[in-house]
């Protein structure tokens, strides 16, 4: 259920949410019980990837990939606590 | 006069787009709340916009931007095309809330609903009937919301209660709330009346005393101390109990859009009361001209229409002056400082009205002066 996030975690979107492009915002946004967060680029990044089936350690990789950068394992294992600790994502093994 | 308006409207600033859409699919209702916020002339509201205008409705909205959407009523469980709307709700990108009584859901119902994409259902104990045992005695309106909340939890929604308080049930908050707890509610909204519709009508009776709000708050952070995450507790104070307004809408046609059942385009659901405008109609116009250049949404855009005290106000910009609609019903002119705030010069209609309260309440007018509540019919 909640835990630590680690490499082998397969975050997943909460039933609750609805993540999805707005293109009259010109962004992800993130929708849940009257509410709505926009999100920046990188966490649209991320959260885009957490589909309950994808690794941590894969989603990492993949960013880096995408973004032709290293390191970027804390960053995004930091952002991904926030988001377990506002209830946005849910965590398997 | 209009000249003004026309000015105002002229430098309204261009919003961002109408985020929040609520529909309110019909005003058609089986209760008769004491407090209802719907018109009350509703013998003079047109007809009811029919499946596929609705469905327009929603495919313009969405391109306009909207994003959260509400459906309400009246009960959005009259009409039998509620399962048709959410599903296109859904496909094209709204995130479903619907806003409900309970009568009139069934299994069959709800199953249809949640496979049509609905994704959240407020469930509103606003009915309380003639007899105000029947709300608080667990008899037919309990045995209702518990069926529905059982549905609610078995196709595996959250658990949302909203519960209208006023004063003939604001001293039962704690067998309120052990109720909620009993259905297994999440979220427990306490939400004090608010003075428009049939509840401006009945004020007098609704309005609680001061002794009874801090006695109810007592009893609410006791329970939410007792219950602590599993059921969590929100309490809105009527504000005509602060010294400063809401900021109503974050300010009319900043993000709120409401589609009456006839289709008329309101920037509040109470604003059809506020005089001098014409709130246009989506059998008209589409929704991206009503939203951006009606001169109804523009006229209350931005600071330009405020006056003395709100237009050289430090604050005017974190409550927008207040409700144009209690401005209007309380010191008859809109433009006004809403009267909860202490700067009004009207303030002292806010204080009679609590100090009218304290007085019936504690019984020592004799009561002849308070009207009976008047019920919707
Ligand atoms: S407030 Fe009561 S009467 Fe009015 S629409 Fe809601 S349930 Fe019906
Ligand atoms: S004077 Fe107007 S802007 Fe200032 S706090 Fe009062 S209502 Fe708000």
């Amino acid at each position: 259920m909640m835990g630590e996030v680690s490499s082998a975690s397969r975050p997943s979107i909460r039933e609750r949410f609805r993540l999805q492009w707005e293109p009259v915002q010109a962004a992800h946004v993130l929708l849940y019980p009257e509410g709505m967060v926009k999100l920046n680029q990188s966490a649209a990044a991320i959260l885009t990837r957490c589909d309950g089936a994808t690794t941590v350690a894969d989603i990492v990789a993949d960013l880096e990939r995408t973004c032709s950068a290293t390191g970027l394992g804390p960053e995004v294992c930091a952002f991904l606590e926030h988001a377990v600790r506002q209830m946005w994502l849910e965590l398997r093994e | 006069m209009n000249g003004a308006r026309e000015e105002a409207a002229a430098h309204a600033p261009r919003p961002g787009p109408p985020l929040w859409l609520l529909l309110e699919l019909t005003y058609r209702c089986p209760l008769h709340c004491a407090f209802c916020y719907n018109p009350t002339d509703l013998g003079s509201i047109g007809e009811e916009l029919s499946t596929d205008e609705w469905l327009r409705v929603l495919a313009q909205a969405r391109s306009a931007g909207a994003v959260q959407l509400g459906l309400s009523g009246g009960e959005p469980l009259v009409r039998k095309d509620l399962e048709a709307i959410v599903a296109e709700a859904h496909r094209i990108g709204f995130y479903t809330n619907l806003i409900t009584s309970g009568v009139g859901m069934s299994e069959s119902r709800i199953a249809a609903l949640k496979e049509a994409g609905l994704v959240h259902i407020q469930l509103s104990f606003q009915d309380s009937t003639r007899a105000m045992n029947d709300f608080l005695s667990s008899t037919r309106t309990f045995e209702l919301k518990a069926r529905v909340a059982a549905l609610i939890r078995k196709y595996r929604y959250p658990m949302v209660l909203n519960v209208v308080l006023h004063r003939l049930n604001i001293d039962h908050v704690e067998q309120i709330l052990g109720m909620a707890e009993q259905m297994g509610a999440e979220y427990v909204e306490l939400a004090n009346a608010q003075y428009y519709g049939w509840a401006w009508l009945n004020r007098a009776q609704l309005l609680p005393s001061r002794a009874q709000l801090r006695q109810a708050e007592e009893v609410t952070m006791r329970f939410r101390a007792r219950v602590d995450e599993r059921m969590r507790i929100f309490f809105v104070v009527p504000d005509y109990f602060e010294t400063r307004p809401k900021p109503c809408m974050n300010g009319l046609g900043s993000v709120f859009l409401a589609i009456a059942p006839d289709g008329t385009a309101l920037p509040c659901h109470a604003a059809r009361m506020l005089p001098g405008l014409s709130f246009p109609n989506v059998r008209q116009s589409d929704i991206g001209s009503i939203w951006y250049d009606s001169p109804a949404f523009n006229r209350y855009r931005g600071e330009g229409w405020m006056k003395d005290p709100c237009r050289s106000c430090a604050e005017r910009s974190m409550d927008f002056g207040g409700c144009r609609c209690q401005a209007y019903l309380l010191t008859g002119e809109a433009e006004n400082a809403d009267p909860v705030c202490q700067r009004s010069a009207h303030h002292h209609l806010v204080r009679q009205a609590v100090e009218q309260a304290e007085r019936t309440a504690s019984g020592s007018t004799g009561d002849t002066e308070s009207p009976e509540l008047i019920f919707r019919n």
